[in-house]
């Protein structure tokens, strides 16, 4: 029962990290139609910055939180205006290795500055564990859950009732309607890629807390295939839904089956849900079949 | 025939068919014969390494350029069916005990087969989703050869005698650029032909329209699954020669990063293009061995630059990805052909 308890909260809180990456993702895909594969990099450069700021420049958490927010977001705007812009109209591969190609310079360049040695960061989120029926659970992990539920809840307010979110629901659903009422599809687009690497950041920087940074962490842009595909990949619930589901499946299967079969769990799930339901739990059943 | 400046005009079915018809194309074919064979008397052991490698990447560029350029379905596993190649070849050899050449034909058809299995969820999917799919595919695959160890030897490495052929040992580099080379040959040639077959037609068929395609009698299901077959067959052709020609299969070597740059060289080269294919495996793999032979000479000037040339690797690796995509989508073959032209005309400019 401790081990159950002390799995769930694992998983839980995974799959609450999860779900802010997959939310970038979801985000880009839904405004741009783009799959972005350098979501994990985001991740990987949003922690790296957070940890320059605080090590390097000494500054306090709140403050170096900050920073890697602003940070992402410049790096958002920046890539959709160089790198993607020019790829409206190509073809999905050309997209797709745009995105990966993307992943190698970022990867490449956090090697180059800070080497490939993982590091560890000043802890922010409270130490300490809750012992409760037997299982430790530590207090950051559950900070951790509560810090992405509020970021998931905060954008979930702003698509329903903020201009600009609204906006972006807009040009999802209907690119020439929405410029037609004079909205900017292209500050949608830039915004879009913005929020995508600041949620990124975030989930980065609680990564970064729970097991320090290393480049390990753009791993992470892996297993966000299968929440996005499972949850759908234009769907906001989705991602929360698909986050928790693979959390919890990789800390069982981790937990009763072992092996290292956890590792691979995600990926027939995806390949399963591919093939069943391709527009995954929540997602739009527009999706072109052959 | 005669080569004007109207055309090409063909005067037999024999000239039609030739794959180089102007008296240009065939001085150039006979310059790039002479530079093949001279290679080996020329270059250091070094650079003859990095060519023996670029034949390898050949094979599986041209699989990866049949599935993806010409049939229009993305791949993110290739590094997986190189890793079935070169698992399924150096087993039959080591443990079977087969001849090589019978292990590597094994080895071909083998992950040909586990290369149209994983191809069936192309049969519904398309384009984002497929590329999705097969990334799963990559990392099963990869799963299976580190978990099964009973076949596999799970993570530990196989290790791989020397090849022997009739008394003959296989050691050096240089011994081995005269097996890859007639093998690279072979696969360019036999590519080049396909697309002059009726399958290849019908890959580029499905590629352009599946719809119309299958209106017109193409099996859209079987050409599909064929094309993963053919596709995985090099593959495992180049996956098994990495066997025996290195002397060790690991599962490290065919990782995700391993699809990536094929699908780079198949970018850089020029999709759709198996000439652009030969180019783009020159120069990705050139790449990265130049920047460390720079790196090396930098070495006096600028130290400590040593440590960080692997990291330089992978960011000029995805800057020439981004930067091709950009500035020119179809490749090197294209830039090629402009070259050619722009040769062909001048004074003028068209």
């Amino acid at each position: 029962m401790s081990d159950f308890l002390q799995m769930t909260l694992f998983g839980l809180s995974n799959g609450a990290i999860l779900a802010l990456a997959a939310l970038g993702f979801v985000l880009i895909y839904k405004a741009t139609r783009v799959i972005n594969f350098a979501q994990g990099h985001f991740l990987l450069v949003g922690a790296y910055a957070f940890y320059a700021a605080i090590v390097v420049l000494g500054l306090h958490w709140s403050l170096a939180v900050l920073v890697g927010v602003a940070f992402a977001a410049t790096l958002g705007v920046l890539v959709e205006r160089f790198v993607l812009r020019p790829m409206i109209g190509e073809e999905a591969i050309a997209v797709i290795m745009v995105t990966i190609g993307l992943s190698s310079v970022l990867g490449g360049g956090v090697q180059l500055f800070f080497g490939t040695t993982p590091r560890e960061t000043p802890q922010f989120l409270p130490s300490g564990a809750l012992t409760m029926a037997g299982a430790t659970m530590p207090w950051s992990r559950v900070a951790a859950i509560g810090i992405a539920a509020a970021v998931l809840v905060t954008f979930s307010i702003f698509f329903t009732r903020t201009r600009h979110g609204i906006a972006m629901r807009a040009v999802a659903d209907d690119q020439q309607a929405a410029l037609t009422m004079g909205i900017s599809v292209r500050r949608v687009f830039a915004l879009a890629w913005a929020l995508a690497a600041v949620t990124a950041v975030i989930g980065g920087i609680l990564l970064a807390d729970l097991s320090g940074v290393s480049a390990g962490l753009a791993g992470f842009g892996l297993i966000v295939f299968p929440v996005v595909i499972l949850g759908g990949l234009d769907s906001v619930p989705g991602t929360i839904v698909g986050g928790i589901i693979i959390g919890l499946l990789v800390q069982y299967t981790a937990g009763y089956v072992g092996g290292g079969l956890e590792q691979v769990v995600p990926f027939i799930v995806l390949i399963l849900i591919l093939m069943v339901r391709p527009y995954g739990l929540f997602g739009q059943t527009r999706i072109e079949r052959v | 025939m005669a080569a004007t400046s109207t055309g090409i005009h063909h005067r037999s079915y024999a000239s039609e068919l030739a794959l180089r018809h102007t008296s240009a194309e065939k001085f150039r074919l006979v310059l790039v014969v002479l530079a093949v064979l001279a290679i080996p008397f020329v270059v250091s052991p070094y650079w003859l390494t990095i060519a023996n490698q670029i034949g390898i990447a050949v094979i599986g560029a041209v699989g990866l350029n049949i599935l993806v350029g010409y049939t229009g379905q993305i791949s993110l596993g290739h590094g997986g069916f190189l890793a079935v190649g070169a698992y399924s070849s150096a087993i039959l050899h080591v443990r079977g005990d087969l001849p090589i050449p019978l292990s590597v034909l094994l080895a071909t058809l083998t992950t040909a087969v586990i290369g149209a299995f994983f191809g069936i969820p192309a049969l519904r999917l398309k384009g984002l989703y497929l590329a999705i799919a097969t990334l799963a595919s990559q990392e099963i695959i990869l799963f299976a050869v580190r978990n099964w160890e009973a076949v596999t030897g799970g993570r530990d490495a196989i290790s791989v005698p020397r090849m022997e052929l009739g008394g003959f040992v296989f050691r050096q580099d240089f011994h081995w650029y005269w097996v890859i080379l007639p093998i690279a040959v072979l696969a360019v040639i036999s590519a080049r032909n396909l697309f002059r077959t009726g399958l290849g037609r019908s890959f580029m068929a499905v590629r352009d329209h599946d719809i119309a395609a299958s209106a017109m009698g193409v099996d859209v299901t079987r050409t599909k699954v064929l094309a993963f077959a053919v596709s995985s067959g090099f593959a495992g052709l180049a996956g098994a020669l990495t066997a025996h020609y290195t002397g060790i299969v690991t599962w490290e070597r065919f990782t995700l990063e391993e699809s990536i740059l094929y699908l780079a060289i198949i970018i850089v080269g020029g999709l759709g293009s198996i000439s652009g294919t030969v180019y783009g495996a020159i120069f990705m793999i050139t790449l990265p061995a130049l920047i460390t032979r720079v790196g090396q000479d930098m070495q006096g000037t600028l130290p400590g630059i040593a440590e960080k040339l692997p990291a330089v690797q992978v960011v000029v690796f995805g800057l020439v990805i981004v930067l091709f995509l950009i500035f020119e989508p179809r490749g090197l073959a294209r830039i090629w052909q402009r070259l050619k032209d722009y040769v062909r005309f001048w004074p003028f400019r068209y």
